[in-house]
């Protein structure tokens, strides 16, 4: 049972990716040229909606299931490595068309070519760690 | 019934993206999706070439349960939830695509000019999904998090660094559209 919540949470995420159409490349298109709403609504309604539930979270200090304090562990404050980072990942998000969690997705709805992106990402992240010291955070 | 098998709309799609993450935050994980990338680099030995890859990544046994599930929520979306793959795109997208030489904009979930066979097979098209993966990796890794972990977990617990990071998102995805694309086709 453990295990089980976490595959099947899993498996709600990426029905409802592929269902509204998130994990589509021409989605990410159009919402990088503001010609449709359905990206926006999406992301605003989670957040609108995450703020809330983290606020009530934190106001009622709601715990975890195993009775551990709920909540989303901060990050150190920088502008360098957010917005370089952010900046590199944009730029492959917008040429994927893809995201990791939709990347997964794709290759269970049968876009096989995703796997060569996700060895991409895998090496993405490994270059990174190679090279972590030496970048400016 | 027949509303479920339509494409889902973004206010269906948004709520259930909030209770996806406060559901693994009360079971005690967390709605991060490219730290399983992390933990596949050291389940390949990462950990001998740097010690970024030297960490528990055991313990995110529950992420990369996470990850297979929704490659399974992909296959039954796929093959029991899909009556058409069409996607009702704006027609100025659609003019804007078929300018830089896609055919069929919309007709599925990816464009067969970036993630078809023939693009696979060619060096040209190899690249762009080997690079197009690298930058999200490695720009992931660098802004630490990606969309889960920074637009929807960082926005919702009011972050300022996960609002840089959206910010940078945005900046590259505009470059990227508007700018590269039209290069690279």
């Amino acid at each position: 049972m453990n295990y089980l919540k976490f595959l099947l949470l899993g498996v709600g995420f990426g029905i409802m990716m592929a269902k509204a159409e998130i994990i589509s490349w021409f989605r990410i298109y159009e919402m990088f040229r503001f010609e449709s709403f359905h990206m926006y609504g999406t992301i605003g309604s989670a957040v609108t909606l995450g703020v809330l539930f983290i606020f009530l979270i934190k106001k009622f200090q709601i715990t975890t299931q195993e009775g551990e304090p709920m909540s989303i562990a901060p990050k150190k404050m920088s502008i360098t490595r957010y917005l370089l980072g952010g900046i590199l990942f944009g730029l492959g998000w917008a040429l994927a068309g893809a995201c990791p969690g939709p990347m997964f997705v794709l290759v269970g709805y049968g876009y096989l070519s995703l796997l060569i992106v996700i060895s991409g990402a895998v090496m993405g992240t490994f270059i990174y760690g190679i090279f972590r010291k030496r970048l400016p955070h | 019934m027949d509303a479920f098998l339509q494409p889902w709309p973004w206010y269906v799609a948004g709520p259930i993206l909030a209770i996806i993450m406060v559901l693994l935050l009360y079971f005690g994980g967390y709605f991060g999706v490219s730290s399983n990338l992390r933990a596949i680099c050291s389940m390949a030995r990462g950990d001998k070439f740097s010690d970024f890859f030297k960490w528990d990544w055991k313990s995110q046994w529950w992420n990369l349960l996470f990850v297979v599930g929704a490659i399974i929520g992909g296959v039954i979306a796929a093959n029991y939830l899909t009556t058409s793959e069409n996607i009702v795109l704006n027609p100025e997208t659609v003019t804007a695509l078929q300018e830089l030489g896609f055919e069929n904009p919309g007709s599925s979930f990816l464009p067969s000019e970036i993630f078809g066979v023939e693009s696979v097979l060619s060096l040209k098209g190899i690249l762009i999904l080997l690079i197009s993966g690298f930058l999200v990796g490695f720009g992931a890794r660098y802004a630490g998090g990606c969309t889960s972990g920074h637009a929807i977990s960082g926005l919702s617990n009011l972050q300022l660094p996960s609002l840089i990071a959206v910010i940078g998102f945005f900046i590259g995805g505009l470059l990227m559209t508007h700018i590269f694309l039209p290069i690279i086709f």
